[in-house]
């Protein structure tokens, strides 16, 4: 029987939003506050949600050891405490939470292959929050 | 179509253990979570339901019932219990979040009169949780 196991992590890190596509006076209309040169940080929640059978001989959709230890090394340790603008990822990218989802997404979809990966859900602060299913409609 | 969510909270004990894998596998597979002495969690039950609105109550469930089923087929079985001696489900199956979230979902779906059982999460912590939308 399939399941849906979702996962919290938490992180740290600085960064501007800055287009390179738009004049400064445009980025400042746009991003306001978050377009400050000097930057600003958040603590972010991650949520990653997987899916799958429950395997019979274990009860489990994956062992979270694989899923705690490929977190923990592709994304936590990446970003935690950094300054997201710095990272190649984010030359050419604005570093907002939509995009940051989108890369951590691709990140799990490329190298996590224990459990199907259903979704990625970041919180940037306790008020606000993004969601990233790849192509497939977001499950209610 | 109108989605209602009713929570509960638990707690209860558990470990893991398959009894076809020898002493070494069984650690490997499930870590601390082998002592066979066990550990606990609050959990926290999430049932939501689905239906139409009832156009003479604007209800979709009766919350009062659907609480009742809660309490009488989930917390009455497995509130301050050790659920792999005491509830039936886990006499076989181990009691991982997964099998959890399953057993209450079959627990509760019989039980449901008028509106549809549409998803069960269980919270083993607030950094692990588990959903299951029946068999699909």
């Amino acid at each position: 029987m399939k399941a849906h196991l979702t996962r919290r992590y938490r992180f740290s890190a600085s960064h501007r939003l800055h287009s390179l596509d738009l004049s400064d006076e445009e980025n400042r209309a746009t991003y306001g506050k978050c377009n400050n040169p000097h930057g600003h940080g958040h603590n972010y929640t991650l949520e990653v949600t997987v899916s799958g059978a429950v395997d019979q001989r274990t009860g489990m959709v994956c062992n979270l050891v694989d899923l705690d230890g490929f977190v923990e090394r592709e994304v936590i340790s990446r970003y935690h405490l950094e300054n997201l603008n710095l990272r190649q990822e984010f030359a050419k990218l604005v570093p907002t939470t939509e995009n940051l989802s989108v890369v951590i997404f691709e990140i799990l979809q490329r190298g996590f292959h224990h459990a199907h990966l259903e979704r990625v859900r970041l919180e940037e602060t306790m008020m606000n929050s993004f969601e990233y299913t790849g192509t497939a409609e977001p499950r209610r | 179509m109108v989605y209602l969510t009713r929570k509960a909270e638990f707690s209860a004990s558990h470990y893991y253990h398959n009894p076809e894998f020898t002493p070494e596998e069984n650690l490997r597979t499930f870590g601390k979570c082998n002592n066979p002495n066990g550990h606990g969690h609050n959990y926290t039950l999430e049932v939501t339901v689905k239906g139409e609105v009832d156009p003479r109550s604007g209800f979709v469930v009766d919350l009062k019932q659907l609480k009742e089923i809660m309490n009488h087929e989930v917390l009455e079985a497995m509130d301050h219990r050790f659920l792999n001696k005491e509830v039936p489900e886990f006499f076989q199956r181990i009691p991982t979040t997964e099998n959890l979230a399953i057993a209450c979902w079959q627990r509760l779906e019989t039980k449901m009169q008028k509106a549809r059982l549409h998803r069960v999460r269980v919270y083993e912590t607030p950094d692990l949780f588990v959903d299951f939308y029946g068999e699909e």
